[in-house]
């Protein structure tokens, strides 16, 4: 039978949160950056012009097929040549950077399809309303449909925030030591993968167990 | 962008000789469909008893369902596979354990990837099948009760049949799901599409063709599995149910 040894883990505590504010990172620059661009990816695609419509449809749907592995992979093919192009040969350790674009950019599809939901369920009177109130097109957009909306979806919109927190593990494929990158560096360097993954799943758990609790409370207080 | 475009180097003969690099992404794609269907079996079976345990009027059942969906959702897919590829044959008492890190690593990938994709989705699609027994009418229970029904048989032939025709449309996206989510079983090295992407990358310097070539398979995938569920989707359809959430 295996003898657990958890000596390891508390002198790599320090790098463990370092590698913990890379995983928070991620996540909230996916989250801000992914809910604005979703945000306008969803007013394009319910928007007049039909032209951009299509295309918002189609960024999405592209995002929302293919592997989040192939899309991290991709973004760390792609992002170096973009900044070689830009700041020169001389660009570091790109890691980082590419694992910030490719997150942002592939949850932004996800996050558009809640926002696009919420906007379509705030009901058709209220946007003849504004515009009977001689409100433009924008106005009734931004001071009618997009406060209730958002209202509506916030517990989609943070339940899909944990659902990211757990997927940004997947910047191991590029290398990337976020919270699970270290711990499994710890691991593999004291021979003490077991505890060290066995720790890490435990964190998650914990984190996201907790968050979707809030959520639930919120949930609670939001339904009328 | 200086890039030498050479589409042709699927047809070149691959660095182990008996294959071309076509035959790689074949390859790749049979391992990500064998993986992921039989991922869905063990999902689709575990699924259905934690959801059904979640709403039967026991207390320890349905805590015991809760906990074990509670668990699967809240550890991240990557770590669940981490475990049960590293920490499981550990934990397993040693003959077992030796024996499994003997055999064919390409089956100790493909088992481990299965259960792991298989019970993680499981956990997915108990939350569904609860929602869709949850959506039924109670009048529906209490009549095949009140027709001397047990609660197994009502179950059986009365809740559970209108439960799966409900949830089609949500299943659908779950079996789409476990078809990405098999590319995470690159991480541990079996060579599914995503690993063959990124062997190609490595052996014909051709990144751009490699994954392109690769990307449009999985959205191949997609498209063939949409069509097929909308088609199912139809047939089953209950007239008066939206399906589902």
């Amino acid at each position: 039978m295996y003898e657990m040894d958890w000596s390891s883990i508390p002198g790599a505590i320090p790098l463990l949160f370092k590698g913990l504010l890379i995983t928070f990172e991620v996540t909230i620059t996916a989250i801000v950056v992914g809910i604005v661009w979703g945000t306008v990816l969803a007013i394009t695609r319910i928007g007049p012009n039909k032209i951009l419509a299509k295309l918002a449809a189609g960024y999405v749907n592209l995002f929302r097929s293919v592997p989040l592995v192939m899309v991290i992979l991709w973004f760390y093919l792609i992002v170096p040549q973009g900044l070689k192009a830009i700041f020169g040969d001389d660009i570091g350790d790109i890691r980082l950077t590419s694992a910030l674009v490719a997150f942002a950019l592939f949850e932004a599809a996800y996050y558009s399809e809640i926002i696009r939901a919420g906007i379509q369920s705030v009901s058709r009177g209220q946007v003849s309303a504004g515009l009977a109130l001689g409100m433009t097109q924008w106005q009734t957009m931004r001071l009618i449909l997009l406060p209730q909306a958002f209202r509506n979806m916030t517990p989609l919109l943070l339940t899909q925030a944990i659902i990211l927190f757990q997927d940004t593990s997947l910047v191991y494929v590029i290398g990337l030591s976020d919270f699970f990158g270290t711990a499994y560096k710890v691991g593999d360097r004291d021979g003490r993968l077991v505890e060290l993954l066995l720790f890490a799943g435990a964190i998650y758990f914990v984190i996201s167990f907790s968050a979707s609790l809030l959520v639930k409370r919120l949930q609670a207080r939001f339904v009328k | 962008m200086s890039y030498n475009w050479n589409w042709g180097v699927f047809l070149q003969p691959s660095a182990s000789g008996d294959d071309t690099y076509l035959g790689w992404l074949f390859t790749g794609l049979k391992w990500t469909i064998s993986l992921s269907l039989s991922a869905w079996v063990i999902a689709l079976i575990v699924g259905s008893i934690i959801g059904v345990l979640r709403t039967v009027p026991n207390r320890w059942l349905s805590g015991f369902a809760t906990g074990y969906v509670e668990l699967f959702r809240n550890i991240p897919l990557l770590v669940q596979l981490f475990i049960w590829y590293f920490v499981l044959p550990e934990l397993l008492p040693a003959d077992l354990g030796n024996a499994f890190k003997q055999s064919n690593p390409l089956w100790q990938q493909f088992f481990c990837a299965m259960l792991c994709l298989g019970l993680f989705t499981s956990a997915r699609v108990a939350e569904q099948v609860r929602s869709g027994i949850e959506s039924l009418p109670k009048g529906q229970k209490n009549a095949g009760l009140a027709m001397g029904f047990t609660l197994p048989q009502v179950y059986r032939h009365v809740l559970m049949p209108m439960a799966y025709r409900i949830i089609m449309p949500p299943l659908t996206s779950e079996f789409l799901n476990i078809f990405k989510n098999s590319a995470v079983a690159t991480t541990i090295g079996l060579i599914e599409l995503s690993r063959q992407a990124q062997q190609l990358v490595d052996y014909t310097a051709q990144p751009y063709e490699a994954f392109i070539a690769v990307t449009v398979m999985y959205l191949l995938i997609n498209v063939t599995v949409m069509f097929l569920m909308r088609r199912l989707e139809e047939k089953v359809r209950v007239p008066g149910f939206v399906g589902g959430k």
